[in-house]
């Protein structure tokens, strides 16, 4: 696949304070890349010098195969995590005025602006001013705002922030449906379950350094520890329960089900299949639940943190 | 350009749309005429105001002295006793009672003559008095050591000397004054223009700050860009409001004064009253000085003034204005500003001072070092400029002024890019100068 971006061994320095160190990410064409990390991990830094907010002291960056320059700017839709809009300002005026300096035209800006009032259904809002709105509104004007000169690349920082879940999942089915039509976009959350449901792939960056990328899957295969989540309908089954216990490491596990059943992960060691635990459980029992563990986002972002700060 | 313009557009649009900026521009020049004219229509009350003083003259002496004028009218009271005359002149109102004793020595007359009023009465008035006085008695001295006075008067004679400089030019004293006018005028209005619109851009930035949305913005234009654009709109705003405050107040005034009839002239009718032989002189000097004060006018550089006020008042905004903006961005709110607003009023302040030593000696070393040290020099050189400065200072003045520009306007800009995404801590000098090596 493309990338889209490529960020190259970025160093950034504040005074003696180390905020990237060589970071570099590709983020593939068309996908939803999700930019993980602690609270002053570095992402922010790394979103304004794509930004061109600051500059890197050392490393490179590369939109579409291009050096960045200043006219990628237009290219570049960013909605950062302290946004606002001029309280004193009407909101139709204050869109237009913010689609200029991205390059739009008056009469463009507005046509488009139009369709997106009339989508998000606040076109009754155009003459209001901003501080006669609530946060959330704002929220709403400020996302139209980001995407509407349709950047090729798309930076959300923490976009569900003040948001209902309604609206938060408005907006979450907008960047699947701008990904689709082939935006590429940069998605930085805690929301690990946002993550979730919408990258395809992750960065985790922690204390200035990356310390894990690419594709979601590929890191969640790697994460995962060949446990697997199973229940048991026997006659005698603590009896059953010690039998598996001297074969595998088990661990108590819970999970709904009908019946009272005996609930276990078990952790198989690395020469052995799903197929061979099958086979063993079939014998002693009937199996009414058999899944394997996959690490959650979540798991992942904390164990990798973990990891990381232990070593 | 294209982005720099918008911004410019959107600054000028928000300032002159705000609600404050609408009412200080309409109400200014109404509350400055307005006031203009109670004082003026008060001067007029006061001057038609008819004063009574009576008076006991036992010495016989001053009788002649006492005449009646257009604002004061003098009672005799010569047959009463001082007490009787108190209580009259209580009674009736009068404004103050004056009491001669009489005494053989004319020296020691002059030290007992005492006036009774109600409260303290006008110094002008007691000034007056004692004018009159001082006259009689020096008259009197005079015609007894047995000379003519009416000889003496004719001997007295008004002299006015004629300046002019070495290079011919006439140099008149009324002169100096214009140039004083015209000088701290212009100084003036950069100081308060700089005052004014510096802390307006400050709030603007403090605005875009507090209101989060500087980091849209600046992903969008170089934060230079945004500041620079913020100080040119900033400026155009308020050379509106300049405009429309001389433009109104003048039209007010004519207005005015044509209206209430009030003599603005009326405003000088405090000068102590003059004895007619003295008005006639000043009537004479006043309609000579006319042609004089043309003449003046005709010779005045107005040429270099003018030329020298734009340069000042742009370089001096601009780097007073620049300042101002990286204090704001410095900052999270506008209580915070304080400790970095001193080193910013002091040396407007110093050149104020400093402007008003300079009527006394325009070429002075302290006008000549002010008025080339660029923090100061937008304001003092103007101010010296009408006097005539010597083309090497005005030029030193002006390159260094650039210099200081250039440097200040780099040295702001850093700070202004750091600071827009700081938040949450007041920062102290020491973070700030850490900022500029970002």
């Amino acid at each position: 696949m493309n990338s889209l971006l490529k960020v190259e061994n970025v160093v950034k320095n504040y005074g003696d304070f180390c905020a990237l160190n060589k970071v570099s990410i590709d983020v593939p064409q068309g996908s939803i890349f999700g930019l993980l990390g602690p609270n002053g991990a570095g992402k922010t830094t790394l979103i304004r010098i794509i930004n061109q907010i600051t500059g890197p002291d050392e490393g490179h960056i590369y939109l579409d195969g291009e050096k960045l320059k200043p006219s990628h700017i237009a290219s570049i839709g960013y909605l950062p995590e302290e946004r606002g809009l001029y309280k004193n300002m009407k909101v139709g005026e204050q869109a237009i005025y913010l689609a200029q300096l991205k390059g739009m035209s008056k009469a463009d800006a507005k046509a488009k602006l139009k369709m997106w009032f009339d989508k998000f259904d606040i076109g009754d809002w155009w003459g209001k001013k901003v501080q006669e709105l609530s946060k959330g509104m704002a929220q709403k004007v400020q996302f139209i705002v980001t995407v509407l000169h349709e950047p090729k690349l798309l930076i959300f920082d923490e976009p569900f922030s003040g948001f209902d879940p309604i609206n938060a999942n408005l907006i979450r089915d907008e960047i699947l449906s701008l990904r689709d039509k082939g935006a590429t976009i940069i998605f930085s959350t805690h929301r690990m379950e946002s993550v979730e449901e919408v990258c395809d792939h992750i960065a985790l960056i922690n204390k200035a350094n990356k310390i894990l990328d690419g594709n979601l899957n590929t890191i969640k295969k790697q994460f995962k520890t060949n446990t697997f989540e199973v229940g048991l309908v026997a006659n005698d089954l603590e009896a059953l329960k010690s039998e598996i216990a001297s074969k595998f490491v088990v661990q108590p596990a819970e999970f709904k089900s009908l019946n009272h059943d005996l609930k276990l992960n078990i952790k198989l060691a690395e020469k052995e299949s799903s197929n061979d635990l099958l086979n063993y459980l079939s014998s002693k029992a009937s199996i009414n639940h058999f899944v394997e563990l996959i690490p959650s986002a979540n798991d992942i972002f904390i164990q990798a943190i973990n990891n990381n700060t232990h070593v | 350009m294209y982005k720099l313009r918008l911004i410019i557009k959107r600054e000028f649009l928000a300032k002159v749309k705000n609600k404050s900026f609408i009412v200080m521009t309409i109400l200014s020049p109404i509350i400055m005429v307005g006031m203009v004219a109670l004082i003026a229509y008060l001067n007029v009350k006061n001057s038609e105001e008819v004063r009574t003083i009576a008076y006991i003259d036992n010495s016989d002496i001053f009788t002649d002295i006492f005449k009646d004028t257009k604002t004061t009218k003098y009672i005799n009271l010569n047959d009463l006793s001082l007490k009787e005359a108190k209580d009259k002149a209580l009674n009736s109102a009068y404004y103050g009672l004056l009491f001669i004793p009489k005494e053989d020595s004319l020296n020691v007359l002059a030290k007992s003559i005492s006036f009774y009023g109600e409260g303290s009465p006008s110094l002008n008035l007691i000034s007056n008095l004692e004018g009159k006085f001082q006259r009689k008695i020096r008259d009197l001295k005079i015609e007894k050591l047995g000379f003519d006075i009416a000889k003496i008067k004719a001997a007295s004679t008004n002299v006015e000397i004629n300046t002019e400089k070495y290079s011919g030019e006439k140099a008149s004293k009324i002169g100096s004054i214009l140039k004083m006018v015209a000088g701290g005028g212009f100084g003036y209005l950069i100081f308060m223009f700089i005052i004014i619109y510096g802390t307006s851009v400050m709030r603007s930035v403090i605005e875009e700050k507090t209101n989060r949305i500087i980091e849209v913005i600046i992903s969008s234009v170089k934060p230079f860009k945004l500041m620079l654009g913020k100080i040119l709109g900033n400026a155009l705003a308020g050379v509106l409001q300049f405009i429309i405050w001389i433009v109104s107040a003048s039209l007010l005034m004519i207005v005015i004064s044509s209206v209430l009839g009030a003599d603005f002239s009326a405003l000088s009718g405090n000068a102590p009253q003059l004895t007619p032989e003295m008005t006639a002189q000043m009537q004479e000097s006043v309609s000579g000085n006319l042609t004089l004060v043309l003449h003046e006018l005709k010779d005045f550089p107005f040429f270099t003034l003018f030329f020298s006020f734009i340069f000042y008042f742009l370089g001096g905004y601009l780097i007073y204005s620049s300042i101002y903006a990286a204090i704001g961005a410095a900052v999270d709110s506008e209580t915070d500003t304080q400790q970095f607003m001193l080193p910013v009023i002091l040396p407007l302040m110093v050149a104020i001072y400093v402007g008003f030593s300079i009527i006394e000696n325009p070429h002075g070393s302290i006008a000549v070092g002010f008025s080339i040290f660029p923090l100061t020099s937008p304001i003092v050189m103007l101010m010296r400029i009408p006097f005539g400065v010597p083309w090497w200072q005005i030029a030193t003045s002006m390159v260094l002024l650039l210099i200081t520009f250039l440097g200040v306007v780099w040295f702001a800009a850093k700070i202004y890019r750091v600071g827009i995404l700081m938040y949450g801590k007041k920062p102290s000098y020491k973070e700030i100068y850490k900022w500029l090596k970002y």
